[in-house]
């Protein structure tokens, strides 16, 4: 199962603005791109290798904030209300 | 709405519900924000909720009245390598007794009966609000603003309890900027399943529940587990794992799960059920050393946001140093407010508070855990070496028998080294025991 059918299940609130930004261009020089690997839904991804980010499946755990170690990721938490709303838990 | 309250406490998960709820019963005018639609939607745990020694004192009737899944009776700790599992065994029927160990829950389900528990004592609980910044007057915290219109709230003491990445700890320069070696990143699959499918499958009483650890090579080397816990009607389903572990070996988290998944022993301990929820969350494990100061004028730290999670490997508590820090903040705020006095120095006694406790003390004690837990060899060869000799231990071929020292240097042959045996050995005697 891929991780877009897995988050299929997933409750969001969706916003209409996004409560993360990535700066790409700070990403053309990153060797590392430790964002692939620590996100739990795959947000971010290297296309044509490029970085794309894609925000509405975020579960704002915060990994990205913390493994980006180039300031290339402004985090923050969504709106209230908004965002992932976990029915179990 | 009104402006100003005795206490404003910041997120309504275990350590923010907590102490609204004992401060609101001493008659303090409490308000509880909370970023998510309701209490718990942004929680989320594979664990045990251990109940002894706060949640049990806070709430006595909590076993019928809270919304909890199964009471562990039955804990592994399995090493798995790709074709044997060797597992350190306990079950012990007491623990489905008063006063009981250890219980599942879903997050969802319980940090919203929690926070409802603590908005009965009185707490104004208002939730879908993000709290974004601190108010200040010179050094001392004297309120918040929140992410709405007319967002001043002011408070003779703000109690931080915003999670793992606590924007607010760091505003109040309470928390330097933590580093990628001192979290772990969770991912969970729930996966329903009916309850007398568990029952039979995994051979419990109705209730009653079992939670296995894993460890072993499917980490590829990086430090962390998998986790399975049964739950009344469902099985949660995961793996923690290290960010800096899996910056360094260019794994994904999310491949990391499906390999995991995969292995035949996980396959069959989950088959036919049916995947309801994927989440996932960061965990902080770097233990005292990660630790920030607690308190400052008009603030106090409380649960994740302070990294307050105790992760030895074999127990991993974080929602009852939740719970415990919250009284222990709730007792302190009271005791300020005797005195009127929320300056640093009245507040300091929240430190001596956790020192007392079990809080510190464990923290204090494990101290050299997440250090001697990040040991690759741990995950990538002595699992493997373990079921060798096991298999060893077990098997007989016709052959002349080995004694164990041999067959311990036999199958340690090219993977480590005597004297690295002997230094791992100390490290995790001085980390453990």
């Amino acid at each position: 199962m891929n991780i877009e059918d897995k988050l299929y299940q997933t409750r969001f609130n969706l916003d209409t603005i996004s409560h993360i930004e990535v700066d790409i261009r700070v990403c053309e020089n990153c060797p590392d791109k430790p964002c692939l690997y620590v996100c739990p839904v795959q947000n971010y991804k290297l296309k044509d290798g490029k970085l794309s980010f894609e925000w509405s499946s975020c579960i704002e755990c915060g990994a990205c904030r913390v493994a980006c170690e180039w300031g290339a990721v402004a985090w923050n938490y969504p709106r209230g209300g908004f965002g992932v709303s976990l029915r179990y838990g | 709405m009104q402006k100003k309250f005795d206490a404003i406490v910041v997120g309504a998960g275990p350590a923010g519900s907590t102490a609204a709820l004992l401060l609101a019963r001493s008659g303090l005018n409490v308000v509880l924000f909370e970023r998510g639609e309701y209490a718990g939607a942004k929680n989320m745990f594979g664990g045990i909720l251990y109940p002894r020694g706060n949640l049990d004192r806070l709430l006595p009737d909590f076993r019928k009245a809270a919304p909890l899944e199964r009471c562990v009776t039955w804990q592994l700790i399995t090493l798995l390598t790709p074709d044997a599992a060797l597992s350190l065994d306990f079950k012990d029927d007491g623990f489905a007794q008063p006063p009981y160990n250890g219980f599942t829950l879903l997050r969802s389900k319980f940090d919203r009966w929690y926070a409802q528990k603590a908005q009965e004592a009185g707490a104004l609980l208002i939730p879908e609000t993000v709290v974004d910044d601190l108010l200040w007057d010179n050094h001392r915290v004297i309120g918040i603003k929140a992410r709405r219109d007319e967002g001043e709230i002011y408070g003779d003491v703000v109690v931080v309890a915003d999670g793992v990445n606590s924007l607010l700890a760091r505003k109040a320069q309470l928390r330097k900027d933590f580093s990628a070696a001192q979290f772990s990143v969770a991912v969970k699959e729930l996966l329903t399943l009916p309850s007398a499918t568990i029952e039979g499958r995994f051979n419990l009483k109705k209730d009653e529940g079992v939670a296995n650890l894993f460890i072993g090579s499917f980490t590829e080397g990086i430090p962390g587990g998998g986790f399975l816990y049964t739950n009344k009607a469902s099985l949660s389903l995961g793996l923690v794992v290290s960010l800096k572990g899996l910056q360094e070996k260019k794994i994904s988290v999310v491949e990391l799960l499906e390999s995991f998944k995969k292995h035949p022993k996980i396959k069959e301990l989950i088959k036919d059920a049916t995947l309801k929820e994927y989440s996932g969350h960061m965990i902080p494990e770097g233990g005292l050393s990660m630790v920030p100061r607690l308190y400052g004028g008009g603030i106090l730290l409380t649960g994740d946001a302070t990294g307050l999670v105790c992760s030895t490997g074999i127990t991993l508590e974080g929602m009852n140093f939740a719970i415990a820090s919250g009284v222990a903040a709730a007792e302190t705020v009271k005791e300020a407010k005797g005195r009127g006095d929320y300056s640093q120095k009245s507040l300091a006694h929240y430190q001596s508070r956790l020192e007392e406790s079990f809080v510190l003390q464990d923290l204090r004690h494990f101290r050299r855990a997440p250090d001697f837990l990040a040991n690759p060899r741990l995950y990538q060869i002595y699992p493997e070496v373990a079921c060798k000799l096991a298999r060893r231990f077990f098997q007989v071929d016709g052959q002349p028998k080995k004694k164990l020292l041999h067959l311990v240097r036999e199958e340690t042959k090219g993977k480590v080294s005597l004297w690295q045996l002997v230094r791992d050995g100390i490290q995790a005697i001085r980390a453990m025991l």
